[in-house]
């Protein structure tokens, strides 16, 4: 080292030993009373302040012990009842265009000017037919649900969630700053360990970035709702149907946010023991949304970005399935073989080896999951008059004739309600993955992160299973 | 700091606005600024965009620019740089979205990213966005700044929300105590960007000198120190333009600035063009957002 360099450091030093200990503390002193001195010269308050205080007003009802809760709820299930009940007509308007007008147009193009079946199969029934999907399936409830969070995140509400859930995560040992990124990951996982990054400690970040997953992301979203219309709401009376589905779904959402607490307490008490940090949470003043200039970033910004990763995802998937179901070994396809492999250890979580396998197949993208098993059932149980044939992704129109695809593939209540508990507690799509890895930097971190939540999906699903079956036998 | 300030021209801050009547005219400036986007080739300025959580630092990033990175009334939501471009007054300006910091003591991930950028970086401007409804607080940061860079903005934000609290700030007053540019604004319905962008210009051409309020510490042992320091700073490095700031850090045992120190790194501090290109750039400039 320069030598001048050493001894500047040298004389900071000894300058630092005769200074005394409170610099520090004088330093910030120093800083806060000119702020105050400067500040007090240029505010005036011209007239008194009035009585009544709007802001406060609402901040003591969203954030009270008794309110709190009950209102936070109350907004999350009006959001997704919105989203689920306003998503349907506009699906089924995209599904229509693209599915049943412009894929038959295409099949007929390719036909006339003579393109090879399997060139056909694999560009128009895999690649084509996945993106189409997951277009009409998931644009309509984005461009319905970002909208909405994102008002709710201009109007000032996110804070106040995270004030409302600080206690809990300070009891499980994690940051109360987890509340917003969890938040976060209600739209996107990766997203939401990116924001883990407003937490300082690293310990408390990595615990925030670990349960995130917990956090239903919108690839999972689309899942969770047909299964939760077409096995839960198909109960009960048809006009009751909606607000079941979405009640039921709020509960999967809970149960997600009630697995963040538990993992953070499990794990800040075993590998990730520390304490507990302290942080300022400022509560914003509440700010009248601006609602076109939301409406358009929202649109632009998280629901085409969105839409945009789905089908980049799905076009390979849709390809990889189409080859899965039309390569044989011995007479029957690849993915027959695995659903074989894998149906003894799906039937004993309560699910099935088209499940398995079709989350295997959706690790790049949870979007594509219901499809992937509609597919493979019609595959396997050879259940005829719906389908366009082996390898070709589809949708039905209406949620009665999926239920009776499925059943016929021998599903039951319990099947429907472990495929959304898996569905809730599974590894992590692959963009969140990296994004961890990117994050944190380490394999071990990135491999506990991924490979956690699917031990805890098999342990919770076969227990489901078991304690099902056995109530069931009684 | 003083070798740059003995060659400039002190000026009255209260004469800021009034440089000619041309180019205060809002239809002379509307039509001076062109929104570049991420097009950030050959600029000829570098702006930091500094403040504390939530003051808005991410719509005057938006708005100048013409991108859209994503807003949200929550503190923290910008967690590293985000940068951008726009052209006024026949230059380019490369705008650079720092992470909202309630300080510059580098205690966290985010005040390290904001402070090594205003300080190695050497933004030529450094607009600190300042909640007009909170000015104590913010004020902190603002004399933590003018420690660092004289070649400040202050863009008094929220001018709407500190009126909703029945307050008057008084821009003029501040800017003569600050020594710096005061820009009143409401950046969420954009009135007041053609005075920022008009400050911003002055300071980044050198028309505008600023002389800024530096904290006083009234501890003679302290002050005998941090001289001392001074001294023995700008001999090994004449260049430097905030050895005061050095010294006081140093005296806090400050590791980033003592490894900077160690490591000769701030004899390479100096206003000068060449060196932008060296600035460290380890956190990728992303945001995030929703859906990113």
């Amino acid at each position: 080292m320069n030598e001048n360099y050493e001894k500047i450091l040298q004389s900071a030093r000894e300058l630092r030993w005769e200074v005394g200990g409170d610099f520090h503390e004088r330093i910030m002193e120093a800083l806060y009373t000119d702020a105050t001195r400067i500040a007090d010269r240029a505010v005036t308050y011209p007239d008194e302040k009035p009585g009544f205080d709007l802001d406060r007003t609402i901040d003591r009802l969203v954030t009270s012990r008794v309110w709190g809760f009950p209102l936070m709820i109350l907004m999350l299930t009006l959001v997704f009842w919105l989203t689920i009940s306003g998503a349907n007509i506009p699906s089924g308007l995209l599904y229509n265009l693209l599915i049943d007008t412009v894929h038959p147009l295409l099949k007929s193009a390719a036909a006339s000017i003579g393109m090879p079946w399997w060139l056909d199969g694999l560009l128009i029934d895999g690649a084509y037919l996945a993106t189409a999907w997951v277009v009409s399936v998931m644009l309509p409830p984005m461009a319905i649900f970002f909208p909405l969070f994102t008002l709710l995140e201009d109007f000032g509400y996110l804070p106040r969630v995270a004030f409302n859930l600080d206690h809990i995560f300070r009891k499980a040992g994690a940051h109360g700053k987890q509340a917003l990124s969890m938040t976060m990951g209600f739209g996107c996982n990766a997203a939401g360990v990116i924001s883990t990054r407003i937490i300082d400690s690293p310990r408390e970040r990595l615990i925030a970035i670990i349960t995130n997953n917990f956090s239903l992301c919108n690839g999972r979203w689309p899942t969770q709702i047909l299964i939760a219309t077409i096995f839960i709401g198909s109960l009960v009376p048809a006009h009751l149907g909606g607000l079941i589905s979405a009640l039921s779904v709020v509960g999967i959402a809970l149960l997600g946010v009630l697995l963040t607490f538990l993992v953070s307490w499990a794990l800040s008490r075993t590998i990730l023991k520390g304490e507990v940090s302290t942080f300022n949470l400022e509560l914003p003043p509440y700010r009248p949304p601006r609602i076109l200039q939301t409406l358009y970033t929202s649109v632009i910004d998280r629901t085409l970005i969105v839409l945009w990763r789905a089908v980049v995802f799905a076009m390979p998937a849709g390809l990889a399935i189409w080859l899965s179901a039309n390569v044989m070994i011995g007479g029957v396809s690849i993915a027959e073989h695995l659903i074989d492999f894998l149906n003894p250890f799906g039937l004993l979580l309560g699910m099935n080896g088209v499940i398995l396998v079709a989350y295997i197949v959706a690790i790049p993208a949870n979007e594509i999951v219901i499809p992937t098993i509609l597919m493979l059932t019609v595959l396997v149980s050879g259940a005829t008059g719906a389908g366009e044939g082996a390898g070709v992704m589809f949708e039905l129109k209406s949620g009665m004739q999926t239920l009776e695809i499925l059943t016929t593939g021998g599903w039951t209540l319990l099947t429907g309600v472990n495929l959304m508990l898996f569905s809730l507690i599974h590894n992590p799509c692959s963009t969140t993955i990296y994004t961890i890895y990117k994050e944190t930097g380490s394999v071990k971190w990135t491999t506990i992160a991924s490979l956690l939540p699917v031990a805890m999906g098999v342990v919770v699903t076969f227990f489901t299973a078991q304690i099902w079956r056995l109530l069931a036998g009684l | 700091m003083e070798s740059f300030n003995e060659n400039a021209q002190s000026q009255d801050m209260e004469n800021l606005p009034d440089q000619g009547a041309c180019a205060t005219c809002p239809v002379h400036h509307a039509a001076n600024l062109k929104k570049l986007g991420v097009d950030m080739e050959n600029w000829d300025y570098v702006v930091a965009l500094a403040g504390n959580p939530n003051t808005g630092k991410s719509t005057v990033f938006n708005a100048l620019t013409g991108l859209r990175q994503h807003t949200g009334n929550w503190p923290g939501k910008t967690v590293t740089r985000a940068e951008g471009g726009f052209e006024y007054a026949d230059h380019r300006y490369k705008l650079v979205d720092l992470p909202g910091t309630y300080s510059l003591l580098a205690t966290s991930l985010d005040e390290e990213i904001a402070r090594d950028f205003i300080l190695f970086g050497q933004p030529d401007v450094t607009i600190v966005v300042v909640d007009a409804s909170r000015l104590e607080r913010n004020l902190n940061l603002v004399l933590q700044v003018l420690e660092i860079t004289n070649r400040v903005v202050i863009c008094l934000n929220l001018m709407d929300e500190a009126e909703r609290h029945h307050m008057e700030v008084d821009h003029r007053r501040l800017a003569r105590d600050l020594g710096v540019p005061v820009v009143p604004t409401v950046a969420r319905y954009n009135q007041g960007l053609e005075d920022l962008l008009a400050a911003v210009h002055e300071v980044a051409s050198g028309e505008t000198m600023a002389k800024p309020y530096h904290v006083k510490y009234n501890h003679p042992k302290l002050d005998r120190a941090v001289s001392q320091l001074v001294e023995q700073i700008k001999e090994t490095f004449p260049q430097v333009p905030n050895a005061r700031w050095v010294a006081l850090r140093l005296l806090d045992g400050d590791e980033r600035i003592i490894q900077a120190v160690e490591e000769g790194e701030l004899g390479e501090l100096t206003y000068s063009r060449e060196n932008m290109e060296g600035v460290r750039v380890d956190h990728v400039s992303q945001k995030s957002g929703f859906a990113q």
